[in-house]
């Protein structure tokens, strides 16, 4: 059984550690690229979204490597991707590329569900599976950190750039690392060398948040890499959505003591309910933000993504009440890197306009 | 106590074509004055366009217009917040939010009366619990809100049944060529017959062909939004079967066939409508008609079709969108009506 699953940002990171852990041989799909894309669009339903699209293609270019078999997340509604593993099975049957498909997801009727899939997966003995799931969740928790701190350079660096190749080397060290040790000292040293960047004297910055889909937020294929151009115009990048945050709130129902989403507390009185997604979320960290101080809310989605559009229409009254402008960015296979390019600086603009007008 | 009585805007959009009796029944019963929005026209849609974002689903920015008609002639809009309608379902979640994006989008909009009808957990609680909460926005008591559900709930499986046997729609405005069934009046309201028939026998080859139309309820019998397409599916010599036409629970047991549980309640009915009728031998092509933007059409309509190429029946795939024009439809449907009638002579 050779094992593959989709791409998220550097979640290929965390699920590889934890299927080794269990004694899987694992292929990773190849990078996002454009190609990955083109596959996916190819074959999926025209008015899917995104990350439908771009997992196919995944898949496909991972079976090219030998993959047989796909571990997932489903889900029970309301939102389309517990239904992606029905329609992907159906599209590569229909290519002759057929994959054995192991979705995780609420169990229907009894949690041994999700144990039996997990039993049937497990190769090794227990306390190696325990070892690797740790060692995975440590490497989501380093990553974050790491990234983190990245957000925070990339504007104020003297040669834009140096931060990201410094991570990237990380990330690689990290997929390496094989004991809690070696990450602790991975994300030591790299902290210094991120210290060590010579930074530009005293520029006036802009602080945007963003939020949104959790794809289109956390991979970069699909929304062109927009936390880099924003550093590049000057722009620190927060936002709360991390893999590790994600993996908290969802897997380990919150028992871990990191910062999680509280939209029940910050969505009304614009957003009274959940809407699947991220969408609640969406509303309730644009008000956080707000109550921060950033500047700006950019608000990223797949197109046609149901609980965003919910977001993005209540937003209105959110920037009436609060004042932070917003803008919402749809992406699909469409987007082009100059009309992206040229709504973020003109977003930045008037930002910046806005901020000096005020400072003044 | 003293009670109000209120000039209630319902919008006729959306769920309207799903639960239009019994709400209008329940509404009405509290003591309020319900005002439904007149027929989808270009006025309402041009409304609901400049109002809702530009990605919002063709169906939503309709509902849009239909509300921003009704607010300033109404004191309140009832916009109840679908969450479930059914254990372990869902509505899209753009139905969870509408009371929210309705607020945010109209101008002085007048209050919304928006009770949460979640039954995914425990239906009986979740419908009592959204009659309290209508009842009370309304000021009414629960005694009287029970009595007011019981015979909301009558006339809903009336009109239900009356469905099933193609007879009835609730308030869509009549054609002039419809000919519309004895009993079928409901006091107040308007209401017609429309074409889907069910299936039956057919005699011989000189018979129309039948054709399933699967949609949603508020594309298929909006006659502007949905372009009338059952009507002209007629008008080519087409007999019409609807989901309406068939039983609950035919589409419910073809659905068992899906390796998982579709968890969208129109989904489901969509999709086992489609699975039932593309396995019979008279019924000579399917129509899916969907909106731009549909979320769940957009996974479970691409099933349906892969599922129908597989039994080599024919499919077709209409989505509509406010650039959608007439012609471009009325077209594709006499190409795919032509090619029916070849296919059946070959």
């Amino acid at each position: 059984m050779k094992v593959t699953f989709p791409h998220m940002g550097h979640l290929w990171l965390v699920l590889k550690t934890a299927l080794e852990g269990i004694g899987l041989e694992v292929v990773v799909p190849p990078p996002c690229t454009r190609r990955t894309l083109e596959l996916g669009v190819r074959q999926a339903p025209e008015s899917a979204c995104l990350p439908l699209k771009v997992n196919l293609g995944n898949y496909l270019e991972a079976k090219e490597l030998g993959a047989d078999t796909i571990v997932m997340a489903g889900g029970v509604g309301p939102c389309r991707i517990g239904y992606y593993s029905q329609v992907q099975r159906e599209i590569l049957r229909d290519l002759g590329s057929e994959y054995e498909m192991i979705v995780f997801e609420p169990p229907d009727v009894h949690f041994s569900e999700v144990w039996e899939k997990i039993k049937y997966l497990n190769r090794r003995p227990w306390q190696d599976g325990v070892h690797g799931v740790i060692l995975a969740w440590l490497k989501a928790c380093a990553v974050d950190a790491l990234e983190q701190e990245v957000q925070r350079l990339r504007p104020r660096e003297d040669h834009p750039g140096r931060a990201d190749a410094i991570f990237r080397r990380a990330v690689q060290r990290l997929d390496a690392a094989d004991s809690r040790r070696t990450i602790n000292r991975t994300v030591k040293e790299i902290k210094a060398e991120l210290a060590a960047i010579p930074r530009r004297k005293k520029v006036p910055l802009l602080r945007i948040g963003i939020v949104g889909e959790i794809y289109t937020v956390l991979e970069p294929l699909v929304n062109l890499d927009i936390e880099r151009r924003l550093g590049a115009l000057g722009v620190e990048v927060v936002r709360s959505l991390f893999l590790s945050r994600w993996i908290n709130d969802n897997l380990f129902k919150g028992l871990l003591p990191l910062p999680g989403h509280h939209p029940e507390k910050t969505a009304p009185p614009y957003l009274n309910h959940f809407v699947g997604g991220h969408g609640w979320e969406s509303v309730g960290d644009t008000v956080a933000f707000a109550r921060q101080g950033c500047d700006g809310v950019i608000q990223l989605a797949p197109l046609t993504c149901m609980p965003e559009i919910v977001a993005h229409s209540v937003m209105p009254s959110v920037q009436q009440a609060t004042g932070i402008p917003v803008m919402t960015l749809y992406l699909d296979e469409q987007t082009g890197e100059a009309g992206l390019q040229t709504r973020l600086e003109a977003f930045v603009d008037m930002l910046r306009r806005q901020k000096g007008i005020r400072a003044g | 106590m003293k009670v109000k009585h209120w000039r209630l805007g319902v919008p006729r959009a959306l769920f309207y074509y799903y639960y239009a009796p019994w709400w209008e029944t329940f509404l009405e019963n509290l003591g309020a004055e319900v005002v439904v929005s007149p027929p989808t026209s270009k006025e309402i849609l041009d409304l609901g366009v400049g109002l809702a974002v530009a990605e919002a689903c063709l169906p939503v920015k309709v509902y849009y217009g239909h509300a921003a008609w009704l607010a300033p002639r109404v004191e309140a809009l009832f916009v109840p917040r679908l969450v479930s309608v059914e254990q372990k379902s869902f509505i899209c979640p753009k139905l969870m939010g509408l009371p929210d994006m309705l607020r945010a989008a109209i101008k002085d909009c007048p209050p919304v009366i928006d009770p949460t009808v979640d039954l995914a957990r425990r239906p009986e609680e979740g419908l009592r619990a959204a009659i309290r909460a209508t009842a009370r926005a309304l000021g009414a008591g629960n005694r009287e809100a029970l009595k007011a559900a019981a015979l909301a709930g009558t006339r809903y499986r009336e009109w239900l049944a009356w469905q099933r046997e193609g007879r009835l729609i609730w308030g869509s405005n009549i054609p002039s060529d419809c000919h519309v069934e004895q009993g079928a009046t409901v006091a107040g309201n308007p209401c017609d017959c429309l074409l889907g028939q069910g299936l039956g026998p057919i005699a011989n080859t000189g018979a129309p062909l039948t054709i399933g139309i699967v949609g949603h309820s508020y594309l298929l019998y909006d006659r502007y939004l949905g372009m009338d397409i059952p009507g002209k599916v007629a008008r080519l010599g087409g007999r019409v079967v609807l989901p309406e036409n068939i039983d609950p629970t035919l589409g419910e047991a073809a659905c068992r066939q899906l390796p998982k549980r579709l968890y969208w309640t129109l989904g489901r009915k969509i999709m086992g409508t489609a699975l039932h009728l593309m396995e019979k031998e008279e019924i000579a092509g399917l129509i899916h008609l969907t909106a731009f933007g549909c979320g769940p059409d957009s996974l479970v309509g691409d099933l349906a079709e892969r599922y129908a190429h597989r039994l080599g029946k024919p499919f077709l795939l209409l989505t509509l969108d406010e650039h959608t024009g007439e012609a471009g439809v009325a077209t594709r449907l006499e190409a795919f009506m032509d090619m029916l009638i070849r296919r059946r002579s070959a």
